[in-house]
């Protein structure tokens, strides 16, 4: 039984932040399902009840599978190449020196753009007429280089400029948490006459992994929602094979004025985001003990 | 006391305010941000006008860029806070709007009188099953513009250029001498849609397109659009594109234009200002632009006068107040058509308004567009954003050699049977 005191606490606490939840989470969430299985524009009323049809275009749409593909790629990269890098470079960089907090800034500024500006800053970089890489081939005296409106590479520049925009804060996260690493630890590893790569590996990475679980999780959500980078970079081209999951929605369901749809694509990566969530802190979290 | 003073002047000029409130009718117009600064300005001036005439009345504008625009407007106009009117692009867009039941029927408040000055395409351009729900503003004629300069060093003369065939030759004549034939912002997509749309213009005819778009003779997958996909894949051949099209946008593709760096661009007339703002000079090729109309296809149905290109206007809410007809009427008279004419801000839609027009060459593509038999809408517009995004995606596969005219067709006319 509970005392007063805790229902009260119940009462009172718990309200504010349900209805906050109810109303910018769940009913939406409840909303895009239902529109998911009607035709629909986003004019007028709902009348146009199509069952599973918006989900079976959705497994035939060669570009769909594309964008799966390409988010599957930007995962994969965060986990291997991202968080690896992040680091590396927070392992160099975390004790208190001021060389060490300016290195820091940089590597932290990108973070701070918007991803607007960050897709703009870069696709101007890109630009094989007008930007940096014409100075550069210009320079050098050889043909233009328009790396972005080449398929082979188009999406390979995207992944680029996403680890360049990210690892900045996944590395503040694991800088946060080595200088929480203990002192007398480090000092006993080094007495025993331990080499500073098995520092590294035995105490420092072990004492920080609840950080690197975080940080991996933080990465997979991320890659899974990328959008406003894509945009301004590519627009989803050339011929739609930059598009992640989310751009995919943006452009099939709102640009071309398919709400049915798009909710269809909203739900399947709702469920992706679900899925991993949960399966992540099953077999990675639960397994290796608290977060 | 002097609280108490305070107090009561407040509340006196507080029930002041209000009571001005009463007496006014407040027509809300949504806009999307205007492409120029001129444009903002005339639409302000004319509403500012208007209230002097009208004090009873107060046109309230507001712009949203442009994305916003069109992502918000659904749930807008489905809101009690939707605006009286607002600006529309017409085709499918404006048809789902009307067939949903969110805008105005004006048939009959429109006067006859009125309803005489504008030009007929703009009317059309407005109505939807034999109703009329707006008022339109401006058209909009998307022709081939070239560089003379860069036509006379490969010995090309444009006014030799009657149909495809020569466009084709002229554009290998170009490549030959070095020279980048046509200039096109292909991350956009519906730029290269420009020469999509007008070849199934002269290809399939107006009657074509419209058949195809109910579905008719195998709806987009027949012959007629296969060989639009032919015909532009010739093109595509001689490569005469830009280097890294792909990667170029609209404006950018102007600029490159307006740098001498390409021969070609289909375009609307505003790129007489639009090359030399975006070009490294800012002063853009000047004299040296002019334009030829979309060159004939041999054996083509649709008549080589047609023109293709946007109508633009203003549509009515379902609750708009009746004073907001009054004011677009006002909006779009004579007198302020020719003004816009003058300033060159757009092609006018109401008649005998071209006079006032400056540039010699807008007089010359407000008359192609008067003459034409019939204006085709941009088939993004036209067809509806499904079918719409499924020719641009189409236009734009073709110019990058990814997919064959057959299957360009095909992929077409999948978007018509799921939209």
């Amino acid at each position: 039984m509970y005392d007063d005191g805790k229902l009260t606490t119940i009462f009172l606490f718990l309200p504010p932040a349900l209805v906050l939840f109810t109303i910018f989470v769940i009913w939406p969430i409840l909303n895009a399902t239902n529109f998911s299985f009607y035709k629909w524009s986003g004019y007028g009323e709902l009348t146009n009840f199509v069952g599973m049809q918006n989900f079976q275009r959705l497994a035939n749409h060669s570009i769909f599978h594309q964008s799966i593909w390409n988010s599957v790629k930007l995962v994969l990269v965060s986990l291997l190449i991202q968080i690896p890098l992040a680091l590396t470079m927070a392992l160099l960089i975390y004790k208190k020196t001021s060389v060490n907090t300016a290195f820091r800034l940089i590597f932290f500024a990108p973070y701070i753009l918007a991803e607007v500006a960050t897709g703009l800053i870069w696709s101007f970089i890109f630009d094989g007429d007008y930007g940096v890489t014409a100075q550069i081939t210009q320079a050098l005296g050889i043909d233009p280089i328009y790396i972005l409106a080449d398929k082979n590479y188009a999406f390979l520049t995207i992944i680029t400029v996403i680890i360049w925009k990210y690892f900045g804060y996944h590395m503040m996260i694991f800088i946060a948490a080595l200088q929480a690493v203990p002192h007398d630890l480090l000092e006993a590893a080094e007495i025993d006459g331990a080499s500073p790569w098995r520092i590294v590996w035995y105490v420092k990475i072990p004492l920080i992994a609840h950080a690197i679980k975080l940080s991996a999780f933080f990465a997979i959500v991320g890659a899974l929602q990328v959008f406003d980078i894509i945009i301004p970079l590519t627009n989803g081209g050339p011929s739609n094979s930059t598009h992640s999951i989310v751009s995919y929605l943006y452009y099939f369901g709102l640009v071309q004025l398919n709400v049915g749809y798009g909710s269809a694509v909203g739900v399947v990566l709702f469920l992706l985001c679900i899925v991993t969530a949960f399966s992540y802190k099953r077999f990675a979290i639960d397994k290796g003990g608290e977060l | 006391m002097k609280k108490l003073l305070l107090a009561a002047a407040l509340a006196m000029s507080m029930s002041m305010t209000s009571s001005l409130a009463v007496a006014e009718t407040v027509v809300k117009i949504l806009d999307h941000e205007p492409t120029t600064k001129e444009e903002k300005e005339f639409l302000l001036r004319v509403a500012k006008k208007y209230e002097e005439s009208n004090p009873d009345i107060k046109i309230k504008f507001d712009f949203l860029d442009d994305v916003s625009y069109k992502a918000k407007l659904p749930t807008l106009l489905q809101s009690s806070e939707r605006p009286d009117a607002f600006f529309t692009w017409t085709g499918g867009v404006f048809y789902e709007q009307a067939q949903t039941g969110m805008l105005k029927d004006i048939t009959d408040m429109m006067t006859p009188a009125v309803k005489a000055r504008y030009a007929t395409i703009g009317l059309d351009g407005l109505s939807y099953k034999g109703r009329l729900y707006g008022v339109p503003m401006y058209a909009s004629n998307i022709l081939i513009w070239y560089n003379g300069d860069l036509l006379k060093q490969a010995n090309v003369d444009p006014k030799a250029i009657k149909t495809w065939d020569d466009f084709l030759n002229a554009c290998a004549a170009l490549k030959k001498a070095g020279i980048t034939p046509i200039t096109i912002g292909g991350k956009d997509k519906w730029p290269i849609a420009f020469f999509y749309g007008p070849l199934a213009l002269r290809i399939a005819g107006q009657d074509g397109i419209n058949a195809a778009n109910r579905g008719e003779n195998g709806g987009f997958n027949n012959k007629d659009f296969v060989r639009v996909g032919k015909e532009f894949e010739r093109l595509v051949k001689l490569d005469p594109f830009q280097p890294g099209f792909m990667d170029t946008g609209f404006h950018k593709s102007v600029g490159l234009f307006g740098d001498g760096k390409g021969a070609f661009l289909p375009i609307a007339h505003y790129v007489i200002d639009m090359n030399a703002k975006n070009s490294t000079s800012g002063k853009g090729i000047g004299d040296s632009l002019d334009f030829i109309p979309f060159p004939a296809v041999t054996g083509g149905k649709g008549d080589p006068k047609d023109t293709f290109g946007g109508i633009n206007g203003w549509l009515l809410t379902k609750s708009a107040k009746p004073e907001t007809l009054k004011f677009l009427e006002y909006l779009t008279n004579k007198e302020n058509q020719m003004e816009s004419a003058r300033l060159g801000l757009w092609l006018p839609i109401v008649k005998e308004t071209q006079a006032n027009i400056k540039d010699p060459r807008v007089q010359r593509v407000a008359k192609l567009l008067e003459e034409a038999p019939h204006h085709q809408l941009y088939l993004d517009q036209a067809l509806g954003a499904v079918v719409g995004a499924a020719v641009n995606d189409a236009a734009a596969e073709l110019a990058t050699k990814e997919i064959t005219p057959e299957k360009a067709a095909k992929r077409i006319e999948e978007a018509r049977e799921i939209r």
